[in-house]
């Protein structure tokens, strides 16, 4: 799999990134600038999370406008993989590749716990480690992460299956007006989504922090051995 | 302050804050009146806070050195040895003043601030640690502070990406007006390539790099230099706004310079910004510097000599280069969208000159600046020996007595707090807060783990600041070693009231000592630091009301194989064991404090040589696979520290009677040092056999499993309501 990580100026979480990937498919991944204005040749391309451009404005407003997503988003429409954490599901809706929108928390705080999250949909290049109703823990840690649609929106995205992640107890049970639960109150507890292709994956958590158990657990493994199989099949 | 029409004389310099004969040294050191600009230089430079005046002939008698240590006090911030060619780089520094008249910005610029004194020596900051005092918590102004600091600390740490993996917070009356907030950042360099800031080559150009200059913060040296008073918030245009963001390009910029062999010294502009930086740079390396402000990146236009030289706008680093590698270092400071001004030059005057718009704004001789800084041998007074604890009597039962101390501010759960704080960020964090006695991170792409912690009770301090300081540096050392680390070295921000008065000055002596007697039982030696002084409020009426001394320990220890360490959680099975020994002192316990609502009697004794060897058999056994879990036995006694085992595991254990001949609540709620608990597959008997052959105490404890805290009666809390009591201080008091 070859995979490439953007760098935005307040980037931060290039380097977990990198070791999940390295970790789970042997080859390091590499690295893109900001105002790179060619790719390399990839399979997939992950925004990581952090402050892009310090989050002013809006987070992910001003990435959504560099150089670089003018590339990422022509590698999209030719069929490239994608995936967006946190901050980089931020800038896939600011740039509006994926729909619907990231607010602040609804208890207006950054928040830093575990979370977990249910598979809602196994049949994407993201998800096919898991099998439906799966879940599994990810940390999180996010001031902007309480997503929003409007009706049409989610009754599409429920309609086609693309809500792939859901913040669930540990027992699966989804409760999206519980906050122990869905922390940071987004719509239908809705954690991460996909592009109608199925090739865009937007989530808030961090599947990236726990893949070695030494840090804790490797819950998040399966997203990146899924996306390692869809490439050598 | 309009300072642009003031004279220079005896007047103005006490409202600078030089004070006494300060400001006639300054004449004997110029051979004339200086310029306002020279004045405000002086007068930075011999502020407390950047001198050390009251403090340095007793910090002189730390222990500072040992064969792990590369570096300590005098630079940055300290270094440490950790094997496999690296090395730490880590130190704490306060942010108090500024907290109480900003709280957000006062705590976010403490961490930028200690972020750079770790990168600028050429380390990747991997990890963060905060240690704060709050007011009481019915005092409602307390509430806007900690929101403030909590924000303000998340703020920053978690968009520079750096965890924040751990500290402590308690909350004392003696802090209402004069909160204290210590940071710590722990950061990982290989040791070939440590950057110093002594500057050198003469010819060589001074550059400036990050945020531009602006008017924020003037004074702000002087400002944490001096008590408050009713005006105090009226000092708020001296505090400085940070830019998290700004800081992470710096980071980022600053190492991928340091990669190349473009640095010849660098140093970040802290407290008494280009002053301090460009006259530590240049005194440390026994050159000249001049300097020209026209060149400086200004974010204001009209900005005099004397503000730019006094500002501490965030952000900012002072570097020395080789020449011919500029346009090297100017191409990263522009990929990273930062300033980047060649602004002056080293000479061989030995001198520092300011030009600023055609005239020469400051000329002084730096060696006297430095040399004839003011030192004080201020009156030490004798301490006031504690008062006695006072009659025992148990009104509550064990029961009552743990549900109220699991739920009191001092003991109450923190997840509301590390709740904002990015612990993750990084992926290395092994053990996140809450999960063991100190913090793990790993260093990347190695086995080394780093164990890091920051501890003081200053409730123990005040009534015995000798013992207190000695129990600061103790517990710290327990810390790291419940997780199994060694120990290697400590960072210490001293937190004290007034020194003119001999009565605080004897308590920072009496701690100085006691913590310099700690560190060397322990050998764990002091290399870093910074000493906060005249944290004290003067009342409307004229009284003052001073902090309780707050000796803050930051610690660091090491795990050469990071997987073999233990966490502080109850496993599933095994018998719980208690090492050390238990007199029962319940002086200046949280059980006396809580249940009889007095703070009476002495610190619990500190035993340095049982600390040593209760210690080091605890660390040999978690190396050999022994023990499954660790915890020390701290604020609350043992039955506290069981029952945070147990909310930390979800899983019970029974308790065994207590040992004869000793009141109940003096043994499970006694805070005597020195103690463990450990946690052991099947009965412990081995265990205790071979602790009995290194002269260690050791007593069954319980036996582990079941659905709760049962206690001795038979009597079971349930670890939900343990949980229940535990997590609701915070949310009750924040949502007020």
């Amino acid at each position: 799999m070859k995979a490439g990580i953007v760098v935005f100026p307040g980037t931060n979480r290039e380097r977990d990134m990198a070791i999940a990937l390295r970790s789970v498919s042997g080859h390091a991944p590499k690295m893109l600038w900001h105002r790179d204005v060619t790719l390399p040749d990839l399979d997939l391309i992950v925004l990581p999370g952090g402050f892009s451009y310090g989050d002013y404005l809006r987070c992910g407003a001003m990435a959504a406008h560099s150089p670089i997503m003018r590339e990422i988003k022509k590698f999209v429409k030719r069929g490239g993989y994608v995936l967006g954490v946190c901050n980089g599901f931020q800038i896939l809706t600011e740039t509006q590749i994926l729909p619907g929108a990231l607010l602040r928390n609804a208890g207006l705080r950054f928040l830093s716990q575990d979370c977990f999250l249910r598979v809602e949909n196994e049949r994407t290049p993201f998800t096919a480690g898991w099998r439906k109703g799966g879940v599994f823990r990810a940390p999180l840690a996010h001031g902007d992460g309480n997503y929003v649609a409007d009706d049409a929106t989610l009754g599409k995205l429920e309609a086609e299956g693309r809500v792939v992640f859901r913040y669930s107890a540990s027992s699966g049970e989804v409760s999206p007006g519980d906050r122990d639960t869905n922390p940071n109150g987004s719509m239908d507890a809705i954690a991460g989504i996909v592009s109608s292709d199925g090739r865009v994956c937007g989530m808030m958590p961090h599947p990236e922090d726990l893949v070695d158990p030494l840090m804790g657990g490797a819950d998040g493994r399966p997203l990146f051995e899924s996306l390692v199989e869809a490439f050598v099949r | 302050m309009n300072v642009k029409q003031k004279t220079v004389d005896a007047e103005l310099a006490r409202e600078f804050g030089l004070f006494g004969e300060e400001y006639a040294q300054v004449l004997e050191i110029m051979g004339r009146i200086p310029s306002l600009t020279e004045l405000g230089v002086f007068s930075v430079m011999w502020s407390e806070h950047c001198s050390y005046k009251s403090s340095r002939k007793w910090l002189r008698t730390l222990p500072t050195t040992a064969p792990w240590v590369i570096h300590g006090p005098g630079e940055n911030a300290g270094v440490v040895d950790i094997g496999q060619g690296l090395a730490a780089i880590f130190k704490m520094e306060s942010h108090n003043h500024p907290s109480f008249i900003e709280p957000y910005q006062g705590a976010a610029t403490g961490v930028g601030g200690i972020l750079r004194d770790v990168f600028t020596m050429g380390a990747r900051p991997v990890a963060n640690l905060n240690a704060l005092r709050f007011g009481s918590p019915e005092n409602p102004r307390t509430r806007q502070i900690v929101d403030g600091v909590v924000r303000g600390i998340g703020g920053y740490g978690n968009c520079v990406g750096v965890p924040t993996v751990g500290g402590e917070v308690n909350f004392h009356s003696a802090y209402d007006g004069n909160p204290l907030v210590n940071a710590m950042t722990v950061g990982v360099a290989r040791q070939d390539r440590i950057f110093l800031s002594a500057a050198a080559g003469i010819g060589n150009p001074v550059v400036y790099v990050g945020s531009k200059t602006g008017r924020d913060g003037i004074h702000g040296a002087t400002m944490s230099s001096a008590e408050f008073d009713e005006n105090a918030l009226a000092k708020r245009p001296t505090v400085q706004v940070g830019d998290p963001f700004i800081e992470k390009l710096l980071i980022e910029a600053c190492l991928e310079l340091m990669a190349t062999d473009a640095v010849v010294a660098i140093q970040d502009m802290g407290a008494a910004g280009l002053t301090s930086s460009s006259v530590e740079m240049a005194g440390k390396g026994g050159v000249g510097i001049e300097l020209d402000l026209d060149a400086v990146p200004q974010r204001e236009p009209d900005m005099t000599a004397y503000e730019m030289m006094l500002s501490e706008s965030q952000e900012r680093m002072l570097i020395v280069l080789r020449p011919e590698c500029t346009e090297q270092a100017r191409a990263i400071f522009e990929k990273w969208e930062l300033d980047f001004a060649v602004i002056g030059h080293l000479t061989d005057t030995g001198r520092i000159v300011v030009r600023h718009k055609g005239n020469v704004e400051a000329d002084i001789l730096l060696a006297p600046l430095a040399d004839q800084a003011p030192v004080y041998d201020r009156p030490v007074a004798s301490l006031p020996f504690p008062e006695p604890t006072g009659p025992i009597h148990d009104p509550v039962g064990l029961e009552q007595a743990v549900i109220k101390l699991v739920s009191c501010p001092d003991l109450a759960s923190r997840a509301w707090i590390w709740n904002q704080y990015d612990s993750t960020v990084g992926g290395q964090t092994v053990r996140r807060p809450g999960g063991a006695d100190a913090a793990i991170v790993r260093v990347e792409d190695t086995s080394i783990g780093l164990a890091l912690t920051t501890d003081c009770t200053p409730r123990y301090c005040q009534a015995n600041p000798r013992a207190g300081a000695a129990q600061a540096v103790a517990e710290a050392w327990r810390n790291i070693t419940a997780t199994g680390a060694t120990p290697l070295a400590v960072t210490d921000n001293l937190n004290f009231a007034n020194p003119e008065k001999p009565e605080i000055m004897a308590q920072l002596v009496a701690a100085i000592e006691g913590m310099g007697e700690a560190c060397r039982a322990l050998d764990f030696p002091v290399v870093s630091g910074n000493v906060s002084l005249y944290n004290e409020t003067r009342n409307p009426d004229g009284t003052t009301r001073a902090i309780l001394p707050t000796p803050a320990i930051g610690g660091l220890g090491v795990l050469t194989d990071v997987e073999k360490h233990v966490g502080m959680a109850m496993p599933e099975s095994g018998t719980l064991l208690l090492l050390g020994e238990t007199k029962g002192q319940l002086g200046q316990s949280l059980w006396l404090r809580e249940i009889l609502g007095r703070e009476t009697g002495d610190a619990p004794d500190v035993d340095l040589s049982a600390e040593r060897r209760n210690g080091d058999f605890v660390r040999k056994q978690i190396a050999l696979g022994a023990i499954a879990a660790c915890h020390d036995v701290s604020d609350g006694g043992i039955l506290i520290a069981v029952a945070e085992m147990v909310m930390a595991g979800g899983i019970g254990c029974e308790l065994e009677p207590p040992q004869s001949g000793m009141r109940p609540e003096a043994y499970w709620f006694g805070e005597d040092q020195g103690r463990y608990l450990i946690a052991v597959a099947g009965d412990g008997q081995e265990l205790m056999r071979e602790a009995a052959e290194c002269g260690v105490a050791s007593r069954l404890l319980a036996r582990i499993g079941g659905a709760g805290l049962t206690l001795p009666s038979g009597a079971t809390i349930s670890i939900s309501r343990l949980r229940v009591a535990s997590e609701a201080f915070f949310p009750a008091m924040m949502s007020v």
